[in-house]
């Protein structure tokens, strides 16, 4: 055994700045792949500022349902009763915004709903010890029950109301930058090969967009920085990787989990209030078909990190909203797909890994050979994408996910030493 | 002996009870919250059901309960099956779609489409037992993904190949089995194949019970460690078992599906969310054959009654979906408190004991 | 000595659990700036006694005094805010953190999280040669680079107390060197050391102090200047041995399992057990003596098909089984009494007479084809219940509800049951009672007598020696030694068990 001195600080901040440059460099590549495909197809529907603003609203409510995930799962609790707490959260929205004419009332409405349900969770898994898993099952049986029930109690007799649904809800403020709007539009419209694809998405992010987007992107930055720069943060990642530890140096982790819990629920809450009051013109019953599942796919594809979370739900609300546009453009995504798979390929094979190399081979030349063969691809199936993309992720990337040690299995006082 | 076993079975009703309980009273609550009759409500809903809702009841209660013992199934070794959904929307889609095809006539084809069903949901849950058991994903998350991938793909395959009417499109209808109307006929049929509820009810029990397969998967689902050592597979009984318990739920809505609805139509004919009510049963029932019987007829009871709330009270008949998510939660919640007072029990008696035992070695 | 210059003093303590008198009568005094060698046998009570003293448990009896004053430690809090620190066998860091995030976890307040934590690891590292770098996830650290963190963590709480917990059974040699060479510098610098340990050398080589333990308490002090390996082996095993029976052998010619050459490693590649050759003849008991967590139970599981060995090969009678699965052994004929009954041999919470199934499922009289058998079941379960003494209100209670003694005699009286031809008994009468432990010995003996084989594992040198017919010992995962029960000294096991000399 030789003990390797290294007393500079050298290794860890270049690891940290080796790691941004990746990011930088992936997402760098991923624009010019995309910008490639969009000029060979001739699609310019794929990156047009519609799409990406569509995008965008399309992405907020699966990013503060995996954002939700990340604290609940980062302290340990396993929370699948997401989908219930965001439902929880879309009557909120409605309910408190039409009564009081704020949508940030009805913001903050959402999160109190969404909490309500984490706080059934965090009874049932924290303090009484139960099935992580059944407990977010019954959480979501719950949270759909009360939400049909309480809007058809609440809603019916309202102007826009009726048993199922609530319109013209008052919606937060859109907000536009003047000069780099209309600058970035321009640019956009030019189609040009990467400045136009990123004119694009600059165009998106300043035009007519919602304040409550920026509020939930902010979200995500907050939680990053609470989460891994902050005692309070440690503390409650400390939880989900080691109680036992935590306990036998004075962590007092019940009140973390609690803690999280409630914050996932909230966060989810404020995720079902986007959809009531942005992505929509309205609540409905059921509106969120599913999104909580998705951020929990999303966090797991993002590898339980805020900034795999943003890849991911930007991924799956891009492909979500790509649905509802253009079906040339959902063909010209069979190439994107199978051209970044053939790209990792070339990746793994670089690294002699062929196995994983072979693995992706198969999806990414059926895809190539799909596209070639067809015109147009049935539009069910860029709904499955998030779906199909996390069970790939998990089957061949089980190794590179890193849970928390803790995640999900039941902790009680006193089981330490 | 006997004080023990009274004991036993007192402290295991204990939990429902309660359970039961408290759910009546956040019920209650919720209604008067909104500012609606709560008796008014338990009085409509405690009416003695009027012979079509007892048929309804029971043609309900017979689905619930298969759903119930596919997700059993999985639950007594320890393997979330949240995928039922999935499984039975795929199983139904397809066993309709051959059905309907008419290969086949008479007995000969309503045979041939329960062994589809049972395959197609078979084949979907046994994905996420292969994924579990070669690559370590958790079947919790992969049966979730599979259940969206499921009903997007039924979605597609309907519109593809199904019959399109106005706006809906289903798949081609087939004969109905006649069933049994122990009423008059405007009362309704109770369907033929809930004879498959009983079915698999006694065979989920005999497999349990009687079998070294049963024997198995329940020492599986007490320790794996202690099956382990007793010589069980872990790789195969997971593969079994997630393929077993997807198997029945592909016969979940069967007896609707040649009962009444003989045809699939996703939001029309086909009764969606029966996966998700069976997992709550099978964790109300305790995974016990009789307890999940009693939570399905509490189920169906809850959810065909419901329908009078409309007529009789301005309580929307959604109020029961609150009734039995709260009746879940509280009876896992209230499962384990007893357990830890029962431990405690334990305890306390074997402190008891040693003070008179002989001092062993530490 | 004077009061000033002890650091740590425990009087009377004594602490009891359902079954068990883990600790009473203990007396121990650190004093300020030494090493002191806390040393005995497994489950003589030393983990007991260092949890009391780091506030994890609470002693029934007894007082304790830290620097002159009496405390009550409730929590390890209480502990740490009395300078007194832990580190446990089994670490207590979280893998996916980072060293530094690690260090400062709950002790947050003393230096913050950032850059006043990061001089003070850097201060502590460097003033005692640690070399940890605090940014780097406590994942990709060895070992010995965790036990240092450890180690450090402590300090980093300003403990000058620190409890070590058999710190070297995880370190490779060159390893231990540098630890005691840290363990050195700590003492110059004030602090004082509780070292668990049961390996003599070692506790020579650091400790100025040493206390035995043997049975629940303290039974003898020692000065390391003076004592020798051999005498400390003896006050640790104590110096009666039963000596064996005079029963006749009844080992026979014929070969009933042969391990040749097997060799297993882990996952990182580490070898767990290393060239293990064995033969035990029907008739003959096979004793394998060795400190716990010398390869013991990979041996066993690698018998029993849970492991497959990496190399060499096992034959049961003449038949090549190293590749079967443990049904398949167990259908062979394979009994099998596990070292924890609770996750290996028990369904705590099912009957009886399901427990009697419990490892043969598929054998008479517990199945009929893919049928349990319940009626030949319970039948039987009432035979073992008469013939073993098993002491229940009956065949349906749950098996949580039995005393170890008990559920031990079901478990002994099911794999003796259907006439195995080799018996497995990893610890038979481990936290039994005195009657159920004779009981068992008698069962074995008569079982042998039968022309039975038996691979006994076992802990307790009376047992051993009163049931074998050959002793092993097992170290790090080699077989290194064998004795005859009828002439071996407690010394020479002590000293081959401890790696002390070649036998």
């Amino acid at each position: 055994m030789t003990t390797t001195t290294i007393n500079a600080p050298g290794p860890v901040s270049r690891v940290r700045n080796a790691a941004r440059a990746n990011w930088l460099f992936i997402s760098l590549g991923a624009i010019a792949l995309v910008s490639l495909v969009r000029i060979v197809t001739d699609t310019n529907d794929l990156t047009s500022p519609g799409t990406i603003r569509a995008a965008i609203i399309a992405t907020c409510p699966i990013l503060m349902a995996g954002l939700g995930g990340l604290w609940a799962e980062r302290a340990g609790v396993v929370n699948i009763g997401l989908e219930g707490q965001m439902i929880l959260g879309t009557w909120g929205a409605a309910y408190f915004t039409y009564h009081s004419g704020s949508p940030w009332i009805g913001v903050l409405g959402a999160a109190l709903l969404g909490m309500v349900g984490g706080l059934l969770h965090a009874v049932a898994t924290v303090t009484f010890g139960v099935d992580h898993i059944v407990s977010g099952v019954a959480v979501n049986l719950i949270g759909a029950g009360v939400t049909t029930y309480l809007a058809e109690a609440t809603f019916t007799d309202l102007e826009g109301g009726g048993p199922r649904q609530l319109i013209g809800l008052k919606a937060p403020t859109d907000v536009t930058i003047p000069g780099v709007s209309d600058a970035a539009l321009n640019l956009a419209d030019k189609h040009w090969f990467f400045i136009s694809d990123v004119a694009s998405f600059v165009a998106a992010m300043t035009t007519r967009i919602s304040l409550l987007s920026l509020a939930i992107f902010a979200l995500v930055l907050l939680s990053g920085l609470l989460l891994w720069r902050t005692t309070f943060g440690l503390r409650l990642r400390s939880c989900g990787e080691n109680p036992q530890a935590a306990e036998t140096l004075g962590v007092n982790v019940y009140r973390y989990k609690y803690v999280a819990v409630l914050v996932s629920g909230a966060l989810a809450g404020i995720g079902g209030g986007f959809l009531a009051l942005v992505a929509s013109s309205g609540f409905s019953t059921n509106q969120t078909n599913g999104r909580g599942y998705i951020g929990l796919a999303a966090m797991i594809f993002g590898n339980w990190r805020p900034g795999g979370l943003l890849a991911g739900a930007l991924t799956f609300g891009y492909t979500d909203s790509l649905r509802l546009r253009d079906t040339h453009a959902v063909h010209s995504l069979l190439l994107l797909v199978a051209v970044a798979l053939l790209v990792l390929v070339v990746v793994r094979l670089v690294r002699r890994q062929v196995a994983g190399a072979i693995a992706m081979a198969v999806p990414g030349v059926a895809l190539l050979v799909w596209f070639l063969a067809t015109d147009s691809v049935p539009r069910d199936f860029t709904s499955m994408t998030p779906y199909v993309t996390t069970l790939f992720v998990l089957a061949l990337g089980t190794q590179r996910l890193r849970m928390p040690a803790a995640d999900g299995k039941p902790y009680r006082k006193g089981s330490a030493g | 002996m006997r004080t023990f076993n009274l004991k036993a079975i007192g402290l295991s009703l204990v939990a429902p009870a309660i359970a039961i309980v408290v759910s009546l009273l956040v019920t209650t609550l919720v209604i008067a919250a909104v500012g609606s009759s709560p008796s008014d409500f338990w009085s409509t809903m405690f009416e003695v059901p009027k012979p079509r809702s007892r048929i309804d009841i029971i043609n309900q209660t017979g689905m619930i309960y298969i759903a119930a013992v596919a997700a059993a199934i999985g639950f007594r070794m320890g393997l979330f099956n949240i995928g039922l959904e999935g499984q039975y929307t795929l199983a139904s889609y397809a066993a309709a779609a051959f059905a309907g095809g008419a290969y086949l006539s008479g007995f000969a084809n309503v045979a041939v489409t329960l062994l589809i069903a049972i395959a197609v949901g078979a084949a979907w849950s046994g994905i996420a037992g292969v994924l579990r058991t070669t690559r370590g994903v958790s079947e919790v998350i992969s049966t979730i993904m599979l259940n969206s991938i499921a009903i997007t793909l039924v979605g597609y395959l309907l519109n593809r190949y199904g019959v399109h009417e106005g706006n809906t499109v289903r798949t081609t209808k087939i004969d109905l089995v006649t069933g049994f109307s122990p009423y008059e006929d405007r009362d309704g049929q109770i369907w033929t194949l809930t004879i498959i509820a009983v079915l698999v009810g006694v065979g989920f029990w005999l497999l349990l019970n009687k079998t070294r397969f049963g024997f198995d998967l329940r020492a599986s689902g007490q320790s794996d460690s202690v099956a382990k050592a007793s010589g069980v597979n872990p790789t195969r009984m997971i593969i079994t078992a997630m393929a077993l318990s997807g198997g029945i739920a592909g016969l979940i809505w069967m007896p609707a599906l040649f009962g009444k609805a003989s045809s699939f139509g996703l939001g029309t004919s086909f009764q969606a969310g029966l996966g998700f009510l069976g997992i709550a049963v099978a964790l109300l029932g305790r995974n016990r054959p009789l307890g999940m019987l009693f939570g399905a007829v509490l189920f169906a009871f809850l959810s065909v009654k419901s329908n009078d709330l409309t007529f009789a009270t301005d309580v929307s008949p959604s109020i029961v979906q609150i009734t039995q998510g709260v009746a879940v939660l509280a009876v896992v919640i209230a499962y384990e408190v007893v357990r830890r007072w029962r431990a405690q029990l334990e305890q306390r008696a074997v402190g008891q004991d040693l003070v008179t035992a002989t001092e062993a070695p530490a | 000595m004077t009061q000033e210059s002890v650091a740590v003093e425990l009087r009377g303590i004594g602490k009891r659990f359902p079954g068990v008198i883990a600790n009473h009568d203990v007396d121990l005094t650190i004093r300020v700036g030494t090493v002191h060698a806390l040393i005995g046998e497994n489950g003589a009570g030393k983990s007991t006694l260092m949890k009391i003293l780091y506030g994890v448990q609470k002693p029934d009896d007894g007082t304790i005094t830290i620097n002159g004053h009496a405390v009550v430690l409730k929590t390890p809090t209480d502990a740490i805010e009395n300078g007194v620190g832990m580190v446990f066998q089994h670490f207590m860091l979280a893998d996916n953190l980072t060293v530094l995030e690690n260090m400062v976890l709950g002790a947050e307040k003393l230096h913050g999280i950032g850059d006043a934590a990061r001089t003070e690891i850097a201060r502590i590292s460097d003033r005692f040669g640690f070399g940890l770098e605090p940014d780097v996830l406590v994942e990709k650290l060895g070992v010995a680079d965790r036990q240092r963190l450890e180690i450090a963590k402590v300090l980093y709480r300003g403990a000058r107390i620190i409890i070590l917990d058999e710190p070297t059974a995880v370190l490779v040699p060159q390893e231990v060197d540098a630890l005691f060479a840290n363990l050195r510098e700590l003492k110059d610098a004030g602090n004082s050391i509780l070292f668990i340990s049961h390996k003599l050398d070692e506790v020579l080589d650091i400790s100025d102090d040493i206390t035995v333990m043997r049975r629940g308490t303290t039974v003898g002090t020692a000065d390391p200047r003076t004592t020798t390996k051999l005498q400390l082996a003896e006050l640790m095993v104590g110096s009666e041995l039963p000596s064996p029976e005079t029963e006749e052998s009844t080992v026979t010619d014929t070969v009933q399992l042969t391990l040749d050459d097997v060799s297993l490693a882990d996952e990182f590649g580490r070898n767990l057990l290393t060239s293990i050759s064995l033969q035990i003849r029907r008739g003959e008991v096979l004793g394998i003596a060795g400190v716990e967590g010398n390869g013991q139970a990979e041996l066993v599981e690698t018998i029993m098909g849970m492991r497959i060995p990496d190399t060499g090969r096992i034959l049961l009678g003449t038949e090549d089984v190293t590749n079967w699965h443990t049904r398949e052994l167990r259908e062979a004929g394979i009994g099998y009494i596990p070292e924890d009954r609770h996750r290996h041999g028990l369904l705590l919470d099912a009957p009886l007479w399901e427990n009697r199934i419990l490892g043969h499922q598929t054998q008479a009289p517990n199945a009929k084809g893919p049928w349990i058998n319940r009626s030949g079941a319970r039948k039987d379960t009432d035979r073992i219940m008469a013939e073993y003494d098993v002491r229940a209100p009956g065949i349906d209670t749950p098996a949580r509800a039995l005393s170890g003694g008990n559920q031990q005699k079901l478990i002994v009286g099911r794999e003796m049951s259907g006439d195995p031809v080799l018996l497995i008994a990893s610890h038979p009468t481990r936290g039994v009672d005195v009657g159920a432990q004779s009981a068992i010995w008698d069962h074995i003996k008569r079982a042998r007598r039968a022309g039975l084989a038996v691979l006994l594992i076992s802990a307790d040198l009376d047992e051993l020696i009163g049931l074998s017919d050959t002793i092993q010992v097992i170290l790090r995962g080699r077989l290194v030694g064998s004795f005859e029960p009828a002439t071996v000294t407690p010394q020479d096991l002590g000293s081959a068990m401890t790696g002390g000399a070649a036998a």
